[in-house]
């Protein structure tokens, strides 16, 4: 149930939109995301979209995993404290 | 996409771990993670073979058909039996045994009830018969709590008469605070689900870092979100703070998705409700509200409850509690299997017990790498 598998907006009307995931197309309602538009991803579960995906958060959460992986491969660091979310 | 392909790569996995590894206290440290698809995706990628052996990754109430009390479901059982009666709910819900037997094979021995996969195909249903009154069997987190108060308020905008909502919804902060004061779970810690976050925002967690003294982290479903947010939790532990972090704030915002919140509060109030295998928690169920009364199943079909009891020899409410792993229950891999499921930690797609046998065989989607250990 609480799938949510990323979609891509290709298309949207008043309160619905069609989205795409693998090459299947689904329609959802944008009851809760009315400002979505066309292009957006968006986390789709029990036939609505819930939330917008951020590329660049997500980018930006890479960035963080992959400098604590750094971190641990150097055998001299230490790794204290980390970068702070939010 | 090819970004989200990032959050599965096996160099980084391996990278984490022993970030991991250096970063673990000596003593025990039990995090709960109470998101079915969070038990899934830790089994499915054998995560827990990236984890020192005293970390410990308890699961814990994350699936909504699981923690469905047995009442509920021979209610709704008994309720789809009922002349004129037709039952919609989502597909998990009907192979969990009743006391009696499950919804299908109630639905096999005449009982009206259909698979929803959305709760707007209730409103179809009820379209398409309205010689019958159709009642949705609303299962689900604070995820699916908007789309069913989307459904109650399409069903008014529509005028739709003959639709009813049996509300079995449940918000997850108030369990974590009851299992987080349990003693004899020993939580240190938190990994907070992902979508009942996108709906709830950050900042309902706050409570259980600064009055109940647990780090919580909210982590999303690839395997390196989940080794990351350990990572996290860990980190916290290491110089005793307690705090709320959002690993998953592509998709998290501090105060969540306002327009589902207010949906939620329109068409719901809260108030205690039964857990399987918890008990009652107070202000954890999601009901519908007077104003909605005409859509309340519990008013139009005010049917009694009768007294219901767990299969014997199950131990899906220790499972869900975070007491017990699958592997203790007698009848794991035995009489219980996916194919003969007892209990309902078995036969959901988020479930306990089905997520163990992956543990056998882990679909490889980390690349080539295997465990740590």
């Amino acid at each position: 149930m609480c799938l949510g598998v990323p979609m891509r907006i290709l298309a949207r009307g008043e309160r619905t939109a069609t989205v795409e995931f693998g090459g299947v197309t689904q329609e959802v309602g944008l009851d809760f995301l009315p400002e979505a538009r066309v292009g957006d991803f968006v986390i789709v579960h029990a036939g609505f979209a819930l939330e917008r995906l951020d590329l660049i958060r997500a980018a930006h959460t890479l960035e963080l995993i992959g400098a604590a992986a750094a971190r641990s491969v150097d055998s001299t660091a230490r790794g204290e404290g980390g970068e702070r979310w939010n | 996409m090819e970004l989200m392909s990032f959050f599965r790569r096996s160099d980084c996995a391996r990278a984490i771990a022993r970030a991991i590894a250096r970063r673990a206290p000596d003593r025990r440290v039990r995090i709960m993670e109470i998101c079915g698809t969070h038990t899934m995706a830790v089994h499915r990628h054998g995560l827990r073979a990236f984890l020192p052996e005293n970390v410990q990754l308890v699961s814990g109430p994350g699936c909504p058909v699981c923690v469905t009390d047995p009442v509920t479901i021979d209610h709704a059982i008994a309720l789809a039996q009922y002349p004129g009666v037709h039952l919609v709910t989502f597909g998990d819900m009907f192979r969990v045994p009743g006391s009696q037997m499950s919804l299908e094979e109630a639905r096999a021995a005449g009982a009206r009830a259909t698979v929803a996969a959305s709760p707007l195909d209730a409103l179809r249903v009820a379209r398409a018969h309205t010689e019958e009154i159709v009642i949705f069997f609303a299962i689900g987190f604070e995820t699916t709590a908007p789309a069913v108060a989307a459904l109650a308020l399409a069903a008014r905008r529509e005028r739709v008469r003959n639709l009813a909502i049996l509300s079995a919804l449940k918000r997850v902060p108030p369990v974590m605070a009851e299992l987080a004061d349990a003693p004899d779970l020993a939580i240190d810690a938190f990994l907070c689900p992902a979508h009942v976050s996108a709906v709830i925002g950050a900042q309902a967690y706050e409570f259980l870092a600064r009055d109940h003294g647990r780090p919580c982290v909210i982590a999303g479903f690839e395997p390196l979100d989940i080794l990351y947010g350990i990572l996290m939790v860990l980190e916290q532990i290491s110089v005793g703070r307690a705090e709320v972090v959002n690993e998953y704030d592509r998709v998290v915002r501090p105060g969540g998705n306002p327009v589902a919140q207010a949906l939620i509060a329109d068409v719901f109030v809260p108030a205690a409700a039964a857990w399987r295998g918890i008990g009652i928690v107070k202000q954890s169920g999601l009901f519908l509200a007077t104003r909605y009364g005409d859509l309340d199943a519990e008013r139009r079909l005010p049917l009694p409850r009768r007294p219901s009891h767990a299969p014997r020899g199950c131990i899906c409410g220790a499972v869900l509690r975070g007491a017990a792993d699958p592997e203790a229950c007698p009848l794991f891999g035995r009489s219980c299997t996916p194919a003969t499921p007892v209990g309902p930690c078995m036969v959901s797609a988020e479930g306990t017990c089905a997520a163990h046998l992956l543990d056998d065989e882990p679909e490889v989607a980390l690349s080539a790498c295997g465990g740590v250990r």
